[in-house]
């Protein structure tokens, strides 16, 4: 379920979030890359949900604890705080009901961890402004009718999402077109335009 | 193709050819239905070697008409093993590495106790005056097996079918005992549907004036027609409608046209008429409505407050589900909610369903999906348990 697969500078980023020997679930692990980066580095109780039945199927073969099934319908499945971290890595803007599933995030997880990628993104806000159509670029692929990003948000939208849920950020990262760190003591509005993705450390 | 004749399976059921262990009077089975079984025996087989930590053993759950014999050519059909395509020297369950266990369930017919086996009371085969056995009963009795073998904890569990019921048993039961459970194609309760099929074969076994009460024994006879109807019947729920007009569609059977009469002019009425013959070769009838109730009565969730979730709160077990998107008898559903549930009680699992038309039977025949997802599971929780490859 790992929409943009091509992008995940983030991974490095989420993975230096967790601490050895965690408990993690990783909600749309894709081809289970995380997951067995922090299994390898990390020694964590890594566990997957995705959407994709091959890449569970690949997962599985690869001997990651992963299973199929549907952020917006599976994750109340899970108990209170089973995990130290829930991580959902380039998902959020393809479920169907992104705060209902940021608030089971924020349930099932001690702490979440969650990487978007920024529509608020100078690039973005330039490709509507000039064209006058959904932007299309190298990191957003799709066409406005096929794509399965059917939530894009903003850093700044997403800020605001936190504190509806009564989310605490504990920390937050932007990062650049080529997956560097955005300086730490830079203004939301800052990110908001130079991000291309945003990870964000949350909890409640 | 004629297997060997009526006769055999009864002798199979006294006298496997095969290892048996036999329980005295000092070691009784409890059974669910309320009594005790003594004594009784299992037949097993084994492949491979018990390393000194006893910690690579393998149990493999055979399913409703299986038996133990999993990776050898089986004395009665003279066929291989039901599983051997999986196990074995140098295969996926690799029996140069594993050492892998396979029983005979109580209740079955190739030489732990059941219907056919020799009731020491009368002399005579047990017939319907053993009682009704349980998923759990068996599961009580592979314990007493294992114990024996002085195992403490068994590496893997596995099955398909009510073979996977054992498995899901085993973990609930046992959770300290089954180090990791990998349960394909089953449930964890015995749908509707599922039960009326099973009563419609019972129904064909007893309809059948050779089966006697069930004391056919006696009389020298065996309710063949009507076991071979229940066994038509139940072959078409283990494939799917795909693949059954893949193989046969509308083909006639050695002749060009309708015969306008009630032969089986249709392939896949012959078929069903040799997969009925050959199987009242292989297994006794009493033995066939004892292994049909006792999925009847599988209801893990029933055992446990109606909350699936219990029957596995604080397990440590890792469990890999598998479900094939044709099976109409197990559907990927059933094991749905068993990953819910184990997702509820905060357990390791994986959950693989394949895509394929073969239907219930596809966890039998060389599925490379199934295979790449077993080796998968098996190799991770291998390097876990500190099994050297």
């Amino acid at each position: 379920m790992s929409v943009n697969g091509s992008q995940r500078v983030d991974l490095e980023v989420v993975a230096n979030l967790i601490p050895p020997r965690s408990r993690v679930l990783d909600v749309g692990s894709g081809d289970g890359s995380l997951l067995e980066l922090l299994q390898d580095t990390k020694q964590v109780d890594g566990r997957g949900l995705e959407l994709s039945q091959r890449g569970v199927n690949e997962c599985v073969a690869r001997g990651l604890s992963v299973i199929q099934g549907d952020a917006d319908k599976d994750l109340e499945f899970y108990p209170d705080k089973g995990f130290d971290f829930v991580v959902l890595s380039q998902t959020l803007q393809a479920t169907r009901n992104p705060k209902l599933v940021l608030d089971e995030l924020l349930r099932i997880g001690d702490r979440a961890i969650v990487s978007f990628p920024n529509f608020g993104h100078w690039r973005v806000r330039l490709s509507l402004f000039v064209n006058g159509r959904m932007p299309v670029t190298k990191d957003l692929p799709y066409s406005w009718y096929d794509t399965p990003n059917i939530h894009f948000c903003t850093i700044r939208d997403f800020v605001n999402l936190c504190e509806e849920l009564g989310a605490t950020v504990e920390k937050a990262t932007a990062l650049d077109g080529n997956g560097q760190k955005i300086g730490l003591s830079m203004p939301w509005w800052f990110w908001n335009f130079f991000g291309q993705q945003a990870v964000f450390l949350l909890k409640r | 193709m004629a297997a060997p004749r009526a006769g055999k399976t009864n002798n199979e059921a006294d006298q496997p050819s095969s290892p048996v262990l036999r329980f005295g009077p000092d070691k009784p089975l409890k059974l669910d239905a309320g009594t005790l079984l003594s004594p009784f025996q299992i037949a097993y087989q084994t492949y491979g070697t018990l390393n000194d930590a006893r910690s690579n053993a393998i149990l493999v759950c055979h399913a409703l008409t299986g038996d133990q014999h999993v990776a050898n050519t089986n004395p009665v059909t003279g066929k291989p093993g039901w599983w051997e395509v999986l196990i074995g020297p140098g295969r996926i369950i690799d029996t140069d590495r594993f050492f892998v266990i396979c029983s005979n369930v109580i209740g079955g017919c190739l030489g732990s106790t059941g219907p056919a086996s020799t009731n020491p009371a009368t002399g005579k085969p047990y017939g319907l005056d053993l009682p009704v056995i349980t998923i759990r009963d068996m599961v009580r009795a592979q314990k007493m097996l294992i114990d024996h073998f002085g195992i403490e904890k068994l590496f893997c569990v596995l099955g398909g079918s009510m073979g996977g019921m054992q498995v899901l048993e085993w973990a609930s039961s046992y959770p300290e005992q089954v180090f990791s459970a990998l349960p394909i194609a089953t449930g964890a309760r015995h749908s509707s549907q599922n039960i009326a099929f099973h009563e419609v074969g019972r129904q064909a076994v007893m309809a059948d004036p050779e089966w006697h009460g069930g004391k056919y024994f006696d009389y020298g006879k065996r309710p063949e027609k009507g076991l071979a109807v229940a066994r038509m019947a139940a072959h078409i729920t283990y494939l799917s409608e795909a693949a059954l007009h893949r193989k046969f569609g509308r083909n006639l059977q050695d002749r060009e046209t309708l015969t306008f009469g009630f032969d089986a002019d249709f392939q896949i009425e012959s078929y069903l008429r040799h997969q009925g013959m050959t199987f009242v070769d292989r297994f006794d009838a009493n033995s066939y409505l004892y292994m049909t109730r006792s999925m009847d009565y599988f209801d893990l969730a029933a055992d446990h407050g109606g909350r699936l979730a219990d029957a596995f709160a604080g397990t440590k077990t890792r469990f890999c589900l598998v479900s094939f998107t044709s099976d109409w008898l197990f559907p990927t559903e059933e094991s749905r909610s068993i990953v819910h549930a184990l997702n509820a009680a905060g357990a390791s699992v994986s959950f693989v369903e394949i895509e394929t038309d073969r239907g219930h039977d596809a966890f039998l025949l060389d599925e490379p999906e199934l295979f790449a997802a077993i080796n998968g599971f098996i190799g991770s929780a291998a390097r876990a348990r500190g099994l050297t490859s």
